[in-house]
């Protein structure tokens, strides 16, 4: 499996960050605590060149574990080492410095402004003299050669069809298992889709104790299911998408799904969402919604740097900070939806290319984008950055 | 190589997967690729099956469980006869 040292040098050239966490992108990000912030993120995004907002629909009234949630999210994604610098931008500034308190401890520079006394004109005219000074101090930042046990790789599907299961996800499988050996930090996560292959993933955590923890967070979800359906879910899950593209069963669905994780990688913890891994390099759970743009968004705050996508039927997904890479093995989508895709392993199917070539593809493909290709979603300007909210607001 | 009209996860599987794009038509004497083991086998389509779709390996019997990487994926609702396109019509998931 290890034999891609001998083969490769798997270095590639990333942002070293002032707390050693290594990024592959120099975004400066104004970020909005809440709703009624965004209108002034856009605004600052809109006249400091280089920066971008990230817009979302939440932040008020929230409580408990999902007001928890929110907070570990914004401050993931500013702390996130694909970002070089943040603004943040709250209606009131208690909740605001909470947030710009969190991002700090990365020693990245970052400062907070509040509307509230000062009206959006006054708040984004102070906000943007900061974006300023922070989009010109990050265009003088250097890449510099970095080790792979230095990335962070994280992994979800998407629109998965029969195709995903054969080929797509057993490629990613194939580069957690080449990749895990030589010490890279990985993630795969949505919960609900590994229903009817629980037990099977739950053989894969890396000790008993691992395995119960993940059993309790996979059980959990199944009761947020059943207190809210008002059906099988045949509609939502599988996908109308899925369907029509060949599966049939959320089982079936799953044990394409797991394929992502390989044969033989052991997960070594269970993450909550957004939560950032702290056991060292491995493959790492996550409890997240099986929703595209939720579970990568969670990704992202968790600290993962590059993401991995299998579709089947043609997600289009992309995140603001965190490059998705797109491989498909369906070739309808690899034809029909080219400026998608970032890797075709559609051969898998004829019989042209084997796995373990798709894989070598794929560390390929990932190594280069890590360096400063842009994948097909952002080049597309694909930004879908989903907060995951857990329940009602107070 | 000859054309792989299907793929078969497992040696246990009961269904395979149609991977040519233009699909299958009811008739049509297939070819198939079993992943575990790297082997052939052949079946006859008795449906127009599309690209990703799945074939009946065996005739299954309704209420019979479907097999697929080597494991449950759901059960049959209807009797599917070996050949034909198993799908929602004729199968459902346990769960849920």
């Amino acid at each position: 499996m290890a034999n891609i040292v001998k083969r490769r040098d798997t270095a590639f050239l990333g942002f070293r960050r002032e707390n050693g966490r290594i990024g592959v992108r120099n975004h400066v990000v104004v970020l909005p605590l809440d709703d009624l912030s965004n209108a002034a993120c856009e605004a600052v995004a809109h006249n400091i060149k280089g920066t971008m907002a990230l817009p979302h629909a939440y932040g008020r009234l929230q409580f408990g574990e999902d007001l928890e949630l929110h907070f570990r999210t914004l401050i993931g994604t500013g702390s996130n080492p694909n970002v070089a610098a943040c603004v943040v931008i709250g209606i009131e500034p208690g909740w605001t410095k909470r947030v710009v308190d969190g991002i700090k401890k990365t020693g990245k520079p970052c400062e907070g402004f509040s509307i509230e006394g000062n009206g959006d004109i006054q708040t984004v005219a102070n906000a943007a003299r900061a974006a300023r000074r922070f989009v010109q101090d990050a265009s003088e930042k250097q890449r510099e050669k970095c080790k792979l046990e230095e990335l962070w790789i994280s992994a979800k599907c998407g629109e998965s069809d029969t195709t995903s299961g054969l080929a797509s996800c057993p490629t990613v499988g194939d580069l957690i298992d080449k990749l895990d050996p030589l010490g890279a930090t990985t993630c795969f996560g949505e919960t609900t889709e590994i229903t009817g292959a629980e037990m099977v993933c739950a053989s894969r955590a890396a000790s008993p104790a691992i395995a119960k923890k993940f059993m309790a967070v996979f059980n959990a979800y199944q009761e947020v299911v059943k207190r809210h359906k008002t059906s099988d879910l045949s509609d939502s899950q599988p996908t109308k998408g899925n369907i029509a593209g060949g599966l049939t069963t959320i089982e079936e669905k799953a044990f394409g799904n797991l394929a992502k994780i390989g044969h033989t990688t052991k997960f070594i913890d269970v993450l909550k969402p957004a939560e950032e891994p702290k056991k060292g390099a491995g493959l790492y759970f996550m409890d997240t919604s099986s929703a595209a743009a939720e579970c990568v968004t969670l990704q992202a705050a968790a600290g993962f740097v590059v993401h991995l996508f299998p579709t089947g039927q043609g997600n289009v997904i992309g995140n603001p900070i965190e490059p998705v890479i797109k491989l498909t093995a369906n070739p309808r989508t690899a034809r029909t939806m080219p400026e998608h895709i970032d890797l075709d392993v559609s051969g898998i199917l004829r019989r042209e290319m084997t796995l373990d070539q798709a894989g070598d593809a794929l560390i390929d493909i990932t190594l280069r984008t890590c360096s400063g290709r842009l994948t097909c979603a952002e080049a597309l300007g694909h930004r879908e950055f989903v907060m995951t909210k857990l329940y009602q607001s107070a | 190589m000859a054309t792989t009209h299907f793929i078969v996860h497992d040696k246990k599987d009961t269904v395979g997967v149609i991977v040519v794009e233009e699909g299958v038509k009811k008739g049509q004497s297939l070819t198939g690729w079993v992943m575990e083991g790297d082997g052939t086998i052949a079946v006859k389509a008795a449906d127009d099956i599309p690209l990703g779709h799945k074939v009946a390996l065996k005739d299954i019997k309704q209420g019979e469980t479907i097999l697929k990487y080597g494991h449950d994926i759901g059960k049959a609702v209807a009797a599917i006869g070996k050949g034909k396109h198993a799908h929602i019509h004729n199968m459902k998931t346990k769960r849920w």
